[in-house]
């Protein structure tokens, strides 16, 4: 089931005040780039300011972990279809101490938390998005291609698995963007043949960006309604582009967190709609 | 050849996983063959298909399995046989895995291990410390023994389809009397040789009526040729074979002009009587009594024999195995590198061996009476052609065929 349109979005962040560099899990990330700790928070503060005051979104809050870093980063903690939170089950040994504390959060607020089986590898929203009414799923380098039919009895709809193809494109939220149901933002070759051609299928309007715009993480933007935020320094082609189709981007700095591979849409779990 | 049944399931379609699984498969030198396929109605229903992967070596197999899994195919045997110890001699749990006669695989401690011996109806004992697993008739399991219970875990290949037109193809397994016979066993001689060629056993299993239509001589320059390696039989042929060797006739009926003579239907009984009389065969070989026939033909050129007695025998001779169990065993052990069994004349001797042998030994059936062709293949061994005709005739045309 797709989420329904409401007035304001709602969205889970967590505070990065534990983030940091302790592991390498993806190609960005490297133990001899530390972050700094004072920067990122002011980052974060500066996202969470534009989303809440000049955007109108609501933001709940999850209480960060001193043993669990990349908890900042809510978009891998699960997929939410209507009052039912799908929990991810990480890849990664050292993402998987975040399991039970997102889950503990998810029933205090009112989800009934449903898990895949623990053989299936599944990172939420980082791998699963929704176009219209059909849920898009990555795997290869974290979710499982087989966790895709479990899911789809789950949220009751067509869910189709596209396999990625670039390892600095781990999650599918880092190389793919859906703006509308007609309308997204990706990178061709994050995806292999098949992907490519199930997304052309399915999206009237693909925007491919730019190799510079893709490793700016141009793709990993948070959409509410016609407003994109992004990071900073993607291409005046592309700003060019969403204006076009009457969406209006929003640059934000955040350059401590694309350290862990990570941008905007990675601080942010949807919790309801945006239309 | 390599096999492993996979299934995929969920929207595999749309998302194309379905066609790229396939391209993956072929893409690494393996076929594949769809055994079902549900494809969902509406477009929030899932789909499902099931493959039979085909790679030419295990090894290619593994990659294409470890490929495809990725994609969310996995194989269907996923866990290990189940054991139970077999709680009486001679008596298999109550759930015990009945054997067919195809080869067979058990995946124990994660890994596909062969089930030698394969044989049809029987269980399967698995050794636990080495993972060895022995095809074991019901009379033989020992009380303690592990034995492979509910299917799960278990895996039978078919056999493969052979890619050039072989004999076996030829006919496929319907009989029919109406069937170009010498073109037939031209090929069969090509194939009695090729298994000579591989290294491989022939065994036959005769019927009385190859003595009373005068056809031993023809099975004499076979085994002198060397295309017999093994024989099973009953009473009933080696008592007229030594009868002919010793008095000319079969069941009193001279062999070479076909006519009855008088108190000839005593001469069965004398031939057994004599070789009771020296102990077994091969005594009445050495002592220079017997000095013809088949049975001499095998003491002389070392091929083993098995005779098996029934009900309704006169003596019998000393070389028969009166016991049923004791027989079974005793051909089971002559089974190993047989590569063809050709079955002439002989109805119970036929399906009995017929049982005893796996499914990737190749076997001819030659009678008369259609029916006992079609009832070895309807009771299981279904990977034979049956050819109908008169014991003499055929024996004749494979003598030629074979050149001996």
């Amino acid at each position: 089931m797709p989420r329904s349109a409401s007035a304001a979005p709602i969205l889970l962040m967590c505070p990065p005040t534990y983030y940091a560099i302790s592991y390498e899990i993806n190609p960005w990330m490297s133990l001899k780039r530390p972050v700094h700790v004072q920067r990122a928070r002011l980052q974060w503060e500066a996202l969470y300011r534009l989303l809440t005051q000049r955007l109108r979104a609501k933001v709940q809050l999850l209480a960060p972990h001193p043993e669990v870093p990349d908890l900042t980063f809510t978009a891998n903690a699960g997929l939410v279809c209507g009052r039912t939170f799908i929990a991810s089950h990480f890849r990664y040994p050292e993402r998987q101490g975040e399991e039970p504390i997102v889950g503990r959060w998810a029933r205090l607020a009112g989800y009934r938390v449903a898990r895949l089986e623990p053989r299936f590898h599944f990172e939420g929203e980082g791998d699963a998005l929704w176009v219209g009414s059909t849920l898009l799923v990555g795997f290869r380098f974290r979710s499982d291609a087989a966790a895709h039919e479990p899911l789809s009895r789950l949220v009751r709809a067509e869910v189709l698995a596209l396999e990625l193809a670039d390892k600095r494109f781990y999650h599918l939220d880092t190389c793919f963007s859906p703006l509308s149901a007609h309308t997204a933002l990706w990178y061709p070759p994050a995806f292999d043949r098949y992907g490519q051609r199930v997304l052309q299928r399915l999206i009237p309007d693909l925007i491919a960006v730019s190799e510079r715009d893709a490793l700016r993480f141009a793709c990993n933007a948070i959409v509410l309604g016609r407003h994109v935020i992004l990071q900073t320094g993607c291409s005046e082609r592309l700003r060019r582009q969403l204006q076009q189709r009457r969406f209006s981007p929003h640059p934000v700095e955040l350059s401590e967190f694309h350290k862990a591979g990570g941008s905007a849409k990675c601080l942010v779990l949807h919790l309801s709609s945006h239309a | 050849m390599a096999s492993e049944i996979v299934q995929v399931q969920g929207h595999i379609v749309d998302s194309l996983i379905l066609p790229k699984v396939l391209d993956e498969i072929m893409d690494h030198r393996g076929t594949f063959e769809i055994l079902a396929i549900e494809i969902g109605k509406r477009k929030t229903d899932t789909s499902r298909a099931r493959l039979r992967i085909l790679a030419p070596s295990p090894r290619i197999l593994a990659q294409i399995l470890k490929r495809i899994a990725r994609l969310g195919a996995l194989p269907l045997h996923l866990r290990d046989i189940s054991l139970v110890r077999a709680p009486k001699e001679g008596v298999f749990p109550p759930d015990f895995y009945s054997t067919t006669n195809l080869p067979t695989e058990i995946r124990f401690r994660g890994r596909w291990r062969p089930v030698q011996r394969i044989e049809m109806d029987c269980g399967i004992v698995v050794e636990p410390t080495t993972g060895r697993a022995v095809c074991t008739p019901i009379a033989r399991v020992r009380k303690g023994d592990w034995v492979v219970c509910g299917s799960e875990g278990v895996k039978v290949s078919p056999l493969e389809r052979a890619r050039e037109a072989q004999v076996f193809q030829f006919m496929g397994s319907a009989v029919s009397s109406e069937k170009p016979k010498a073109q037939l066993i031209k090929r069969l001689a090509r194939e009695m040789r090729a298994i000579k060629r591989a290294g491989q056993k022939i065994l036959f299993v005769l019927g009385p009526a190859v003595i009373h239509t005068g056809s031993a001589p023809y099975v004499e320059r076979l085994i002198k040729a060397g295309y017999v390696d093994v024989l099973f039989a009953g009473n009933g042929l080696a008592t007229h074979d030594i009868e002919s060797a010793l008095f000319g006739t079969s069941l009193g009926v001279r062999l070479d002009r076909g006519e009855a003579v008088k108190d000839g239907h005593d001469h069965h009984m004398r031939a057994i009587n004599t070789i009771r009389y020296y102990g077994s065969i091969r005594e009445a070989v050495r002592r220079r009594i017997l000095k013809s026939g088949i049975m001499h033909a095998c003491v002389t050129h070392q091929v083993p024999y098995v005779l098996t007695g029934s009900i309704r025998d006169d003596g019998p001779l000393p070389d028969v195995l009166p016991h049923v169990v004791e027989a079974q065993e005793a051909m089971r052990r002559h089974i190993p590198g047989v590569g063809m069994a050709l079955m002439v004349a002989s109805t119970l001797h036929s399906i009995a061996t017929g049982n005893l042998l796996p499914a990737t030994v190749k076997t001819v059936c030659v009678d008369i009476n259609p029916a006992v062709v079609t009832k070895l293949s309807d009771r299981g061994t279904f990977q034979g052609i049956g050819i109908v005709s008169d014991t003499e005739s055929f024996l004749r045309e494979l003598i030629r065929a074979l050149r001996v």
